[in-house]
């Protein structure tokens, strides 16, 4: 039977909606299984949170070796995986560890990678855009099982009820997987804002804030959207590193990206640049954001943002 | 202690980029080492002078890595510049346009033959932006993977590496015993400027070049191929206005516009 595999993307012990979004562009090419990676005693659980989109075989493995050992221990089942299924391509998402699973595995499988792709065609086409969204390029994997990361938020998800066939593998993990050990995870504070690479819309704040985010959160909660901030404001300390938009911050590609006193650096825009649609706000008309925005208000946020807040409000009552 | 700090020339990101024959023109563009890996070699120097120092003939040493065309000895002798002991250049005609798992494979076989304790590597490239490099090492050498470092201590004596990082799922803190891979993050530390005294001392050091037939190594391919590549439609321009009071009204109108509320 062939097929595609994909990792079913948990952050920490929560499903990313990413899940869906590499099932659809999966299941262009092939039947679609989803490979989930358990603490012991909870691959149930994160099996069945795995319901939505074109998934027809989840194969679950149970080990905690994948807090432990992170990225090794999770590449080192993944190839297993590759190596008694034969797939026709294997999905990841595309952040920091979903990137050095897949760069890992195309070691060990002797396979071509792809990363950071925005669509794959049924005969695994790949699109990347490069050079701040304004060039697309199409590439293929020439060699092995193609391994593509996905970015999140590219593919609009097919997000059907689905009951696949779960199976549950034991698995071995290597020594060499075992190398660096985890010692510690403090989960960052629940904010109860959309994760930013998911957001449907992320409202950030740079250096114009000085310091003072009260009227971007309140501007992001009127759109129950995310929060970001440039390395500025993180730099700072005025918004935590986990936030930070940009080339060494997240990337991010929403339906609406704000830039609320934000300059436009060639670093912050490699990781907004390709947003659906870009809202300004910057007191300065010269800033480089403007060049990219869709619509831009040169004006002081303190005063834009919530008199832009009340009226979305007003709309809501 | 041995280190090896893995760095790469890239297109200076303020230049314009074009694409020939499916790859990037780096032939007319100004190339310059890339800003990331500055961080790493930055924290190299700090964990020496945490622990005696890399002077010639003592127990620690710094040795650059990069594989480029020939022009990429400008980076690494940048990098000796800023202290580091000296450099091996890994160039060949065979090499150009080469992925990151070419790119792993020739690293991680210069590193296993000179027998490194520490690998320091910045978290991507600005050009190729992968970040894939470091994981790829780290299972080519099979050894520990503590990337995305935000703080680094090393303990010699007992060959362990101890890092800080932040990820999607929060601070974490992890460890690893020599060899050890790290990337390190641009919040790590601030890079410093080579002063002049570091500059004459960078001239006199040693840049070793090798090439695939010397490391023993055979190069087999491309793994994946460029089918094409096209500019997009420009971003249509913006609207752009000055508040004059009624800003917040029009952004509303915007949002409606676009059916984002
Ligand atoms: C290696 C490296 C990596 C980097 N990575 C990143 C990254 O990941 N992300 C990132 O963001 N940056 C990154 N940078 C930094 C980047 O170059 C810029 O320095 C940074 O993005 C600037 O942040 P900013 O736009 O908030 O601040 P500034 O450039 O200072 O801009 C502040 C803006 O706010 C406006 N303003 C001020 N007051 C108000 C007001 N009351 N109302 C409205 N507007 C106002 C000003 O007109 C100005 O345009 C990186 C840099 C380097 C060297």
């Amino acid at each position: 039977m062939s097929n595609v595999l994909i990792l079913a993307d948990f952050i920490g012990a929560k499903l990313s909606r990413t899940t869906a979004e590499l099932a659809t562009a999966a299941a262009r090419i092939a039947e679609v299984t989803a490979v989930v990676l358990a603490p012991v005693g909870k691959g149930s659980e994160y099996a069945a949170a795995v319901s939505h989109g074109p998934i027809t075989n989840i194969l679950v493995v149970e080990s905690d070796s994948f807090t432990t050992h992170g990225v090794a221990a999770s590449a080192d089942v993944l190839n297993q995986i590759i190596t008694t299924k034969a797939p026709r391509a294997v999905l990841i998402a595309s952040h920091a560890f979903g990137k050095e699973v897949a760069g890992r595995v195309a070691v060990k499988s002797n396979s071509g990678i792809i990363t950071d792709a925005v669509d794959i065609s049924a005969d695994l086409i790949a699109t990347q855009l490069v050079f701040g969204g304004s060039t697309a390029v199409h590439s293929k994997i020439s060699h092995g099982v193609p391994i593509i990361t996905v970015r999140p938020n590219s593919i609009t998800p097919d997000l059907r009820e689905v009951h696949p066939i779960i199976e549950t593998l034991i698995m071995e993990i290597g020594e060499s997987a075992k190398k660096s050990v985890v010692t510690s995870v403090q989960p960052p504070e629940e904010g109860g804002r959309p994760e930013l690479t998911e957001a449907d819309i992320v409202v950030s704040g740079g250096r114009g804030t000085n310091g003072d985010f009260t009227a971007v959160e309140a501007f992001a909660d009127s759109l129950g959207a995310a929060v970001g901030a440039s390395r500025a404001a993180t730099d700072a300390g005025w918004y935590p590193h986990s936030h930070q938009v940009g080339q060494t911050g997240k990337t991010v590609s929403p339906q609406l990206y704000v830039a609320c006193g934000i300059s436009g650096a060639i670093q912050h825009r490699a990781g907004m640049q390709t947003s659906k649609a870009i809202l300004v706000i910057n007191k300065d008309p010269e800033a480089p954001i403007f060049e990219i925005a869709d619509f831009g208000v040169v004006g002081d946020l303190f005063s834009v943002l919530p008199k832009a807040t009340e009226g979305i409000n007003a709309r809501k009552a | 202690m041995k280190i090896a700090v893995c760095i790469k020339q890239v297109p200076d990101s303020w230049a314009e980029k074009k694409m020939v024959d499916g790859l990037l023109d780096r032939v007319n563009v100004d190339a310059v080492l890339n800003d990331l890996d500055e961080y790493a070699i930055e924290e190299a120097m700090r964990i020496v002078e945490a622990h005696g120092g890399n002077d010639e003939g003592g127990p620690h040493t710094i040795t650059v890595i990069s594989m480029g065309p020939e022009r990429a000895s400008e980076s690494i002798r940048k990098a000796l510049s800023m202290g580091a002991n000296g450099g091996i250049l890994i160039c060949d005609v065979a090499l150009a346009g080469a992925d990151a798992l070419t790119t792993s494979k020739v690293l991680s076989t210069v590193i296993s033959q000179g027998e490194f304790d520490l690998i320091i590597c910045g978290t991507e490239s600005t050009d190729a932006r992968m970040s894939v490099v470091p994981a790829m090492i780290a299972e080519r050498l099979g050894c520990a993977q503590l990337t995305y470092a935000s703080a680094v201590t090393v303990d010699p004596s007992a060959k362990k590496v101890a890092i800080t990082r932040v990820t999607e799922t929060g601070v974490e803190e992890m460890f690893g015993e020599f060899p050890v891979v790290v990337s390190v993050v641009e919040k790590i530390n601030e890079p410093r400027y080579p002063s002049f005294k570091g500059i004459m001392a960078a001239k006199k050091k040693t840049i070793e070049t090798m090439n695939v037939a010397s490391l023993g190594i055979s190069i087999e391919g491309q793994w994946s191929v460029v089918v094409d590549a096209s500019l997009r439609p420009a971003r249509a321009a913006g609207v752009i206005i000055t508040d004059d009071g009624t800003a917040g009204d029009q952004i509303v109108a915007f949002l409606v516009e676009k059916k984002l509320i």
